[in-house]
C-alpha cells in the first residue's frame, strides 16, 4: 500500500510534466494535422537554457526564487521565438504540401535542434547547481518533496489556465474554429496564419516551463533529453486522443502514473529479473495498446478522418 | 458595388473559370445559375478570397481586391456563406454565431445581432448550447446564414444555399434571402435550383463550362426558351 501511494504521487508529478509537453504536440496536431517531432527538442532547449541561466545567476549570488523566475522567463522567451521561427521557416512553406513532407521536415528540425544543442552545450550531462533545499513532506505514509508539490501545482495551474483560455477567450474560440475549418475561419475574419503561429508560440512556451521542471526534478540536463521526453509526451497525447487538449492533460497524468506504478512493481512481479530501469517499456506498451485498441484515444472524437 | 473583369480561375492547369465579366450593383440580388461543374462555385471562391484568381481583376466598393485574402475582405463587408454550409461542428450554435462577430468588438451591438439572429431563426435560439454538428442540414444552413449576417455584410455571397435540403426548408431559406435583401444587403447567389433563384433575384447570369452564356433580367431569363429548356426542365 505504501509503495502504491508513493508511486502514485511520483507518477502524478512526472505525469504533470508529460502533460505540459503533450499539450504542445496536441495543439499543433489539432490545428495543422502535423506531428511536430521537434517539440521534445524545443523542451530540451528550454531545459538547457534554464540550466545555463541558473548556473550563471547562482554564481552571481542571486536569491533562489529570483533565479527560478528569471530562468523560467528566459527559457520561455527563447522557446517562444524558436517555435515561431520553426513554424515560419520550416512548416509554413509546406502548408499545402503532401502530409509526408512536413512530417519528415519535423524530424529534420528535431535532429537540427539536438546537434545545435550538442555544439552549444557539449555532449556531456550538465548538473544543476544546488540552489534550493526542498523540504520533505509526508502524506499517507509516502514521501513528497516541496519541489515535487510545487511542480505539480504549477503544472496544474498552467493546464487549467490553458483549458479556460481555449474554452472562453475570443482567441481560443478562433483557435478551435481554425482547427475545425480553416477556410471558413478565414471567411469569419480570422487570419489563420496568425492563429497557427500563436499556437506554436504557446506550445513552445509551455514546453519551456516543462523543460525547467525536468531540470529541477532530475537535477540534470543533456542535449538528447528531448528525444525520450518527446516520445513519451507524444504517447500521452495519443493516449488522451491527439488533437484534444483535455485529452493531453488526462493522457499525461495517466502515463506518468502507469509508468511509476509499473516500475515500482516490476521487480516484485518478475521475481527480480526486470528492475525499475525498464520503466520506459511501459510508455511504449501503452502506445501500442492504444493504437491497436482505441486509435482515437480516450477523449478523441471517433471518426478517424486524419492520419 | 462589385465588378469582375476577365476573371480566370484555374486548378493546376485546368481552367474552371475562363475569363468572365460580371457586375453586381448596390442593393441588387443577382443569381449565378448553371449546371454542376460550370464554374459557379469557383467564381464565388475567387470573389470571397478563398481562391487566388490566375488572371483578371475584381473591384469591390471602388477598390481593387484581386487576390486579397478572405479575412481581409470580410472586414470590408464582403461575407460568404460557403458551399456545404461550413459550420464549425464542435462549436456550439452560439459559439458559431460568435465567430461571425469575430471582426466586431462593440459588445452591445453584437448582443443586438445575436437577438436578430435568434428572432430570424427561433430554431437556433432553442439549440444555442448544442454543438453545430448535431443540427439537421436545414438548421445548419440557417446557422451558416445567421453567422454570415453577424459579420454585418454589405455584400453577401451565397453558395448553393438550397443544396441537399428538403423542399420546405428550401422555401424557408429563400424567404430569409428575401428578408435579408429587404434590409438592403446586396447579394450574389449561386444556385442549381434555377427557378427559385430567378424568382428571388433581380438579375441573373447563366454559366456553362467556365463561361457566361446569358445575362439578363431575372424575368426575361425565366421566360427565355433557352433557360426553360436547359435549367427548368421544359
Amino acid at each position: 500500500m505504501e509503495t502504491f501511494v508513493q508511486q502514485l504521487i511520483n507518477g502524478l508529478v512526472l505525469g504533470s510534466i508529460y502533460a505540459l509537453v503533450a499539450l504542445g504536440y496536441t495543439m499543433v496536431y489539432g490545428i495543422l494535422g502535423l506531428i511536430n517531432f521537434a517539440h521534445g527538442d524545443i523542451t530540451m532547449i528550454g531545459a538547457l537554457v534554464s540550466l545555463t541561466l541558473i548556473q550563471l545567476l547562482a554564481a552571481a549570488g542571486i536569491p533562489a526564487p529570483v533565479i527560478l523566475l528569471l530562468a523560467g522567463g528566459g527559457a520561455v522567451m527563447v522557446c517562444a521565438i524558436l517555435g515561431l521561427s520553426i513554424e515560419r521557416i520550416a512548416y509554413r512553406p509546406l502548408r499545402r504540401a503532401p502530409r509526408l513532407a512536413p512530417l519528415i521536415t519535423a524530424i529534420g528540425v528535431s535532429i537540427l535542434l539536438q546537434y545545435s544543442a550538442a555544439l552549444i552545450w557539449g555532449k556531456q550531462y550538465i548538473a544543476l547547481p544546488k540552489i534550493i533545499e526542498p523540504a520533505q513532506l509526508t502524506i499517507f505514509g509516502a514521501q513528497l518533496t516541496s519541489l515535487q508539490a510545487a511542480i505539480f501545482l504549477l503544472a496544474c495551474t498552467i493546464m487549467a489556465g490553458l483549458l479556460w483560455f481555449i474554452k472562453t477567450s475570443r482567441m481560443g474560440r478562433a483557435m478551435r474554429a481554425t482547427e475545425q475549418n480553416p477556410d471558413v475561419a478565414g471567411l469569419m475574419g480570422v487570419n489563420t496564419n496568425t492563429i497557427i503561429a500563436f499556437t506554436f508560440v504557446l506550445g513552445s512556451a509551455i514546453g519551456a516551463i516543462a523543460g525547467l521542471m525536468i531540470v529541477l526534478y532530475y537535477g540534470l540536463g543533456h542535449y538528447f533529453m528531448g528525444f525520450m521526453l518527446g516520445l513519451k509526451a507524444f504517447t500521452a497525447a495519443v493516449l488522451g486522443g491527439i488533437g484534444n487538449v483535455g485529452g493531453a492533460v488526462l493522457g499525461g497524468l495517466l502515463l506518468g502514473v502507469i509508468e511509476s506504478l509499473a516500475s515500482g512493481y516490476i521487480g516484485d512481479l518478475t521475481g527480480g529479473v526486470l528492475g525499475s530501469n525498464y520503466r520506459d517499456i511501459f510508455a511504449f506498451l501503452v502506445l501500442v495498446l492504444v493504437l491497436v485498441l482505441r486509435p482515437a484515444g480516450l477523449l478523441g472524437h471517433q471518426g478517424g478522418d486524419r492520419v | 458595388m462589385l465588378s469582375v473583369h476577365k476573371l480566370v480561375v484555374a486548378y493546376g492547369g485546368i481552367k474552371a473559370v475562363k475569363g468572365i465579366d460580371l457586375e453586381v450593383r448596390r442593393g441588387e440580388v443577382v443569381a449565378l445559375i448553371g449546371a454542376n461543374g460550370a464554374g459557379k462555385s469557383s467564381t464565388l471562391k475567387a470573389l470571397s478570397g478563398l481562391l487566388k484568381p490566375s488572371a483578371g481583376r475584381i473591384d469591390y466598393d471602388g477598390a481593387e481586391i484581386t487576390g486579397k485574402p478572405a479575412y481581409h475582405l470580410v472586414r470590408r463587408g464582403l461575407a460568404m456563406v460557403p458551399e456545404g454550409r461550413g459550420v464549425f461542428p464542435r462549436l456550439t450554435v452560439a459559439e458559431n454565431l460568435a465567430m461571425g462577430a469575430y471582426i466586431h468588438d462593440d459588445k452591445s451591438a453584437i448582443a443586438r445581432d445575436f437577438e436578430r439572429a435568434y428572432t430570424l431563426f427561433p430554431r437556433l435560439a432553442e439549440r444555442r448550447a448544442q454543438p453545430a454538428g448535431t443540427l439537421s442540414g436545414g438548421e445548419q444552413q440557417m446557422l451558416a446564414m445567421a453567422r454570415a449576417l453577424m459579420c454585418r455584410p454589405r455584400l453577401l455571397l451565397l453558395d448553393e444555399p438550397s443544396m441537399g435540403l428538403a423542399p420546405l426548408m428550401v422555401q424557408k431559406i429563400f424567404e430569409t434571402v428575401r428578408a435579408v435583401a429587404a434590409e438592403g444587403v446586396t447579394m450574389l447567389l449561386v444556385e442549381q435550383n434555377a427557378k427559385l433563384a430567378l424568382e428571388t433575384c433581380d438579375r441573373g447570369y447563366v454559366m456553362e463550362s467556365g463561361a457566361i452564356v446569358l445575362a439578363d433580367n431575372a424575368k426575361t431569363l425565366l421566360s427565355s426558351p433557352q433557360v426553360r429548356q436547359a435549367y427548368l426542365g421544359e
